[in-house]
């Protein structure tokens, strides 16, 4: 008992956090970190004449100046950065819109809508995938026959099968299925906004579309911010919607091709072709190091600049 | 503590039979890899009670994955660890892949496997000829199925020419009630395998000309290469309203619901339109250019089983191995599904009407297998992944037949010189 005294004046060891820590930190090295930098270490490998070798950043040379990998991942990092751009210009726009339309408290039955905009965003991309496929499809697609219902059927077209149409069709239906999401976020967003603000800024004379621009739209910036840099890192691991609609060549002519579904293809093969873990990882590691860079760039370019208002 | 017992007992028991099964010939479950979703059903309740009982104590227990995603599942299950017992095969390059990767077992010492000439083990053999590692089970023939109520009504007959094959089509299409041709340009497969590969042979002389491309004396941009493509080309405007966004699935529902008047084929669809078209079916060869030609068909060993290097149960998968390469097997298969037709040298009667007219045509014909998947698809980019997307490109009219040709043959060269592979 005399011995155990001196302990009593040492600080306490706090192992009740290692122990709530370990669960998590075990399974995201196990699951996480630790493929991730085997995945790194991999594309730094080949096969050379059937034996594996360390090439250095060989794989990345090939991908970059063999003509035929350059321009397969080049034209899927520019569809990413399409599939991108329209998320950005129709996704979040619609979602501040709606945001904006639900947060009015005249709006009748805002709960039915809220819902029926966010179940989508809960469906499996196989399911957005199928459905819109057919709701397209020229054979027994319901879209033909809607226009030709307003006497529009010269403007539909077999859009999925059009190499300048299917990858913004493709991203109109990802739109679709994901803008229930930055709804809600903003939504939230908005109604954190305090009553006293509003009513200071309604005293002002700051009313309607007004007040929206100068005072909630600020307010509401940093979520946007979050919503800008969740969607862009979904759309760069995007694979499940294309491979669902178009199959992993993501035709027509490669013009749905995005880095998910070339790196499916190159790691896993596709019918004949062999699959190539190695160039796969160096893809992968592109694709890595693409959402690294664009999310740095967000965090110390961006984000910090964002005046957070604390009410 | 019953149940905990009882527990014990069955782990015991299990821990037994995994140590000792070849002493007491306990039950052994052997699991088949296959693309053939399709089939499941035809093994479950043909197939599989068959072999059952004639050998008590294995069961079969066939688990097959969605077709384009079988290799790139298989691969990985193999190199996992985790595959089944027995391997369905794809032809060629893919196999043999498998095989040199030791996935595959060799099978030179299996009794059975001596029922297969050396055409039909060609496809799951090494390049020498001496280690077949699958056993050969079927092979498709392409061709064209019609509808045959329908040319009743517009008083067409089978064209054999590619100049009456057009004549048929464009009367077809005056009359209008059938869209002439069912075939899209979205499943890039099907603009290869029933268009390019089904066409072909009849220009580039079959096997001649598949040679001939192996050698390098041939090439896609030389004419007997390119002209099918320009036949191919002209069938878009045969194929019917938004044949662009048209997938494989939907040209067989346009053909089997009676909108469709002819289908470019594979054997394999024979099973499926006789069950869902509720009109008469018909089938002719792939045309031939001009008349007096001769004629050729792609008659493609597809499909093969080879058994897992690292199974549990070699002695069981072997059993089954052999079955499948027996007389019995062989009549079962082909008559469970028609329009894959055994490889093995026992005669096999079929039953199937339309399935006999197609393999009737072996002995009109002259047969080939599909140019893209020997020795020319071990490479980047993929031969035959490239002649999808080229073919496709074509039946949509977004690129020239001369445009894809150079193209397909740009990529092979890419990788290819003839004689690389020569020992």
């Amino acid at each position: 008992m005399a011995a155990s005294a001196p302990t009593e004046h040492k600080p306490a060891r706090r192992w009740h956090i290692v122990v709530f820590l370990a669960p998590a930190v075990l399974v995201y090295t196990a699951i996480m970190i630790i493929p991730l930098f085997s995945t790194l270490f991999q594309s730094l490998f080949n096969t050379v004449d059937g034996e594996r070798a360390f090439v250095g950043l060989g794989n990345f040379i090939t991908l970059f100046f063999d003509p035929r990998w350059a321009q397969s991942f080049w034209n899927a990092l520019a569809n990413n950065f399409w599939f991108f751009v329209i998320h950005m210009i129709v996704q979040n726009p619609i979602g501040v819109l709606l945001a904006a339309i639900l947060s009015n408290p005249n709006l009748r039955l805002r709960g039915f809508y809220r819902t029926a905009i966010f179940i989508p965003t809960i469906l499996s991309f196989v399911i957005v995938g199928f459905v819109w496929k057919l709701i397209l499809s020229p054979l027994w697609g319901i879209a033909p026959n809607m226009l030709d219902a307003i006497g529009l059927r010269s403007l539909f077209s077999p859009w999925l099968g059009q190499e300048g149409a299917a990858l913004t069709t493709l991203a109109l239906v990802s739109v679709w299925q994901f803008v229930g999401i930055p709804m809600m976020l903003i939504y939230a967003a908005l109604l954190s906004i305090p009553d006293e603000v509003i009513e200071a800024a309604e005293i002002d004379g700051v009313t309607g579309a007004k007040q929206f621009f100068k005072i909630q739209l600020p307010l509401i910036l940093p979520t946007i911010g979050i919503i800008s840099i969740l969607t862009f890192v979904g759309n760069f691991n995007a694979f499940d919607l294309i491979y669902v609609s178009q199959g992993a060549q993501a035709g027509p002519n490669g013009s749905t091709d995005i880095l998910g579904t070339l790196l499916y293809r190159t790691f896993f093969g596709f019918q004949l072709q062999q699959g190539d873990p190695n160039m796969g990882s160096a893809i992968a590691t592109m694709m890595f190091l693409i959402i690294l860079v664009g999310v740095s760039i967000y965090l110390f370019g961006i984000q910090t600049r964002l005046r957070r208002y604390q009410f | 503590m019953i149940s905990k017992s009882r527990l014990l007992c069955t782990s015991a028991g299990l821990a037994l039979a995994l140590t000792a099964t070849p002493l007491l010939a306990q039950d052994v479950t052997l699991t088949i890899e296959s693309w053939r979703n399709d089939d499941l059903t035809i093994w479950q309740n043909t197939l599989i009670p068959a072999f059952e009982e004639a050998n008590p104590g294995i069961t079969l227990n066939f688990a097959p994955t969605a077709p384009t995603e079988y290799n790139a599942a298989l691969n990985a299950k193999l190199d996992a660890g985790s595959a089944g017992d027995l391997i369905t095969c794809r032809p060629f390059d893919a196999s043999l892949a498998l095989f040199e990767a030791g996935y595959l077992a060799p099978l030179d010492d299996l009794e059975g496997i001596s029922n297969f000439s050396d055409v039909a083990k060609s496809a799951w053999n090494t390049d020498d000829g001496s280690t077949p590692f699958c056993v050969p089970m079927a092979s498709v023939i392409h061709g064209f199925i019609y509808n045959a109520d329908a040319f009743a009504e517009l008083g067409l007959e089978e064209p054999t020419t590619e100049e009456e094959f057009f004549a048929v089509l464009d009367a077809i299409k005056e009359d209008g009630t059938y869209i002439p041709l069912a075939i899209g340009a979205v499943d890039q497969w099907e603009s290869a395998s029933m268009g390019y590969h089904n066409i072909g042979p009849a220009y580039w002389a079959g096997e001649e000309g598949r040679l001939a491309l192996i050698s390098g004396e041939a090439k896609f941009t030389d004419e007997e290469w390119t002209e099918p493509l320009r036949v191919l080309a002209r069938w878009g405007e045969y194929a019917g309203d938004g044949y662009l966004a048209q997938t494989y699935p939907d040209s067989q529902n346009l053909f089997t619901l009676g909108r469709a008047a002819i289908f470019p084929a594979g054997s394999w669809e024979i099973a499926l339109f006789e069950e869902q078209a509720d009109f008469e079916l018909g089938a002719f060869p792939p045309p031939v250019p001009a008349e007096g030609d001769t004629c050729y068909i792609s008659d493609h060993n597809d499909i093969g089983i080879g058994m897992n290097a690292a199974t549990e149960h070699p002695e069981e998968a072997r059993a089954f191995l052999n079955w499948v390469a027996s007389a019995e097997f062989a009549s079962l298969y082909a008559n469970a599904l028609p329009g894959f037709f055994g490889l093995s040298s026992d005669p096999v009667t079929i039953e199937n009407e339309l399935a006999n007219e197609f393999v009737s045509w072996r002995e009109t014909c002259e047969s080939t297998i599909r140019p893209t998947y020997a020795i020319l698809s071990r490479g980047t980019p993929n031969l035959e992944n490239d002649n999808w997307l080229h073919a496709s490109n074509v039946l949509a009219g977004t690129e020239t037949p001369e445009e894809a040709a150079a193209a397909i043959q740009s990529g092979l060269e890419s990788w290819y010189t003839p004689g690389m592979f020569d020992e």
